[in-house]
């Protein structure tokens, strides 16, 4: 149990390349922190960085009160599950879990009591004589988890655990590691590119582009207040609908747009506060021709193209909206559902 | 093949069967020979049928040999043999086992270099290089011993080669949740490359064995004392006998002797192959 701090973390590769440019992030005990970007934001060179696995070009990181920088990772007290779970293949899945207890020198019947109650909890128990490649993905899933559990850590990090299971198994494990991790509370860094998984895991949010942060909060407050236009378009499925300012005036606007913040020049809006009805507040009109519509059972989507616009937009209704392809339709946004952004610097300006 | 055409498969069957009997063949004709009494070759016809003299010609070359042609008892060469063989095969896996983990996990200057070094020996043999390696021996005075007969063929570029590409291939992932687990380099290359090389290790032990037991022409260079004989270099002395014929009923009982092994060694090995390739997984 312990918390992790990285102050002005970064990563150059031959002094050139920067993969992490200054990353300041203070994890408190037993928090679950998700880092979450898109494929090369080096949200995992950062967790390898936590973990030792990568060295530290510059800035400080401490796990608890100890600078670890310069540590090996067996000896930061932190315990990793890889993407591809990297169980020993030759070992039994008992052996897989005994490796770490057994280089730390503990005693035999501590080892078999520690790797009998992870394998309770985890509900390995039966195949604990199994060798990894006799398992399925979701069991290899468990053992690596497993490998994690049994070391009790100061700290889990968690390197895109679940995109090797399918779809289902993805789910059930979401909600199982969560628990988990409510009931261990043992702090713990989750690297995901799926935005709905770090969405429902973690306690906060992480949002990385380019080696930065561009956001930290909770789920709901970057859901609700995201703090620049790709915080906005990244997370979120499907993805805010950024429209310029002018052009919505141009339509006019209904004065809707009028106390807007100094410098906002593009607005964003989530495809749910689209409506096709109208509401009784003052809002925006916008006129746009139906090019797709895709029906998701419980939801549709609706990808139109703005009139007098070649700007794709989408839009997500309730059930199956009685609407055919090449229709004209009106949607209508309130002033409240605007997010307003600044188009060059990518800040949100209300804030 | 999906279809099912008889005359094509009969074919196809009768030419395996002639190559079959064409590489068996002059097998057959040594066992038949090694049990044949003294006369039998001397009235030019090859039998083809086994004689009765089989343990009276093996237990005659296993205790005493031809000491006419100054060849010990094949007991005692096939025991050097053997102690050759598996000297150069340990000696080959160790060395190339720890110089490929070098290579492959530790970055050291000039790394590159090295194993280009390593690389490019691959294209020397041992007999290009025979004079100066038997000068080396001789002046350390390593003649007629087991260290010269096996030392200098231990140097392997194939097997150092060969694992380096087979470590190459084991997902980086497992280093790095065994040095998360706590394990050194040297617990990690125990623990775990071991185990997963297995297959490997087991296929170059067939050919290093192989390869150490066949050698001719180093053993005959490096020993004069008979004690160090060893069986493949002493049965080409058995056949050049100064006085008559060759007694190629015994000389045949030595060859069969002689090739026993290898084939023992393969049989063997390959049972582990069959585990390896089953029960490892990368």
């Amino acid at each position: 149990m312990a918390s992790i701090t990285l102050e002005g973390l970064k990563k150059s590769y031959d002094g050139k390349i920067q993969a992490v440019k200054g990353i300041d992030l203070e994890v408190a005990d037993g928090e679950f922190i998700v880092l979450v970007g898109p494929s090369g934001c080096g949200k995992s060179t950062l967790l390898r960085m936590v973990a030792g696995l990568e060295t530290i070009s510059q800035g400080e990181l401490r796990i608890g009160e100890r600078r670890v920088n310069d540590l090996e990772p067996a000896e930061r007290d932190i315990a990793m599950v890889f993407q591809n779970y990297a169980l020993y293949p030759h070992m039994t899945v008992f052996d897989n879990l005994a490796y770490g207890l057994k280089n730390r020198g503990f005693k035999r019947h501590d080892i078999e009591r520690r790797v009998a109650d992870t394998a309770r909890m985890l509900e390995i128990e039966t195949f604990l004589t199994r060798k990894p490649r006799q398992l399925s993905g979701g069991q290899r899933q468990r053992v690596a988890m497993g490998r994690a559990l049994v070391r009790e850590p100061a700290a889990f990090l968690l390197d895109e655990p679940l995109s090797n299971l399918d779809a289902k198994l993805r789910v059930q494990m979401r909600v199982e590691i969560k628990q988990l991790q409510r009931r261990l509370k043992t702090t713990s860094l989750y690297v995901t590119h799926d935005q709905l998984e770090a969405m429902t895991l973690g306690d906060r949010l992480v949002v990385l582009n380019q080696g930065q942060i561009e956001q930290v909060g909770t789920p709901m407050e970057i859901y609700t207040r995201p703090a620049t236009m790709f915080v906005a378009t990244f997370i979120g499925s499907p993805a805010m609908n950024m429209l310029p300012v002018d052009y919505l005036k141009e339509r006019g606007a209904n004065g809707v747009l009028d106390n807007l913040p100094q410098g906002t020049d593009i607005v964003g809006v989530r495809p749910d506060d689209m409506r096709m009805q109208a509401p009784a507040q003052p809002h925006l009109v916008v006129e746009s021709t139906l090019e797709l519509l895709e029906a998701a059972g419980a939801e549709s989507h609706l990808y139109v193209r703005l009139a007098g616009s070649e700007q794709p937009t989408v839009i997500r209704t309730s059930g199956q909206p009685p609407v055919a392809e090449g229709e004209t339709l009106r949607f209508h946004v309130i002033r409240d559902a605007l997010h307003p952004f600044n188009r060059d610097t990518g800040q949100r300006t209300d804030c | 093949m999906v279809e099912n055409r008889p005359w094509s498969n009969l074919f196809a069957h009768l030419i395996l069967i002639a190559g079959v009997a064409l590489v068996l063949f002059p097998v057959y004709v040594a066992i038949i020979a090694s049990t044949q009494g003294p006369g039998q070759f001397l009235r030019g016809t090859l039998p083809l049928l086994p004689g009765g003299h089989a343990i009276d010609n093996y237990r005659a070359m296993l205790d005493t040999g031809l000491s006419r042609a100054g060849a010990p008892p094949v007991g005692l060469m096939l025991w050097n043999s053997f102690i050759m063989a598996m000297a150069i095969t340990i000696g080959k896996l160790a060395i190339s086992l720890l110089s490929a983990f070098a290579i492959v996990y530790f970055r050291f200057p000039f790394r590159v270099f090295f194993f280009w070094l390593i690389f490019i020996t691959l294209m020397l043999p041992v007999e290009v290089r025979i004079i100066p390696t038997f000068q080396v021996v001789a002046n350390l005075g390593m003649l007629n011993s087991f260290a010269g007969l096996s030392i200098p063929l231990i140097a392997s570029a194939t097997a150092t080669f060969l694992f380096r590409q087979f470590f190459m291939t084991v997902p980086e992932e497992l280093l790095e949740a065994a040095r998360v687990d706590g394990a050194g380099p040297l617990k990690f290359f125990k623990d775990i490359l071991l185990p997963l090389s297995i297959t490997n290790i087991a296929a170059l032990f067939v050919i290093m064995f192989i390869y150490g037991w066949n050698q001719y022409l180093w053993p005959l260079l490096i020993t004069t004392d008979p004690d160090y004989y060893t069986v493949v270099m002493g049965i080409q002395r058995m056949t050049t006998a100064a006085d008559g014929d060759p007694l190629w009923h015994l000389v045949m009982a030595a060859v069969v002797m002689a090739a026993l092994p290898p084939v023992l060694v393969i049989l063997f090995m390959q049972r582990l192959f069959v585990k390896g390739l089953t029960e490892t997984e990368k």
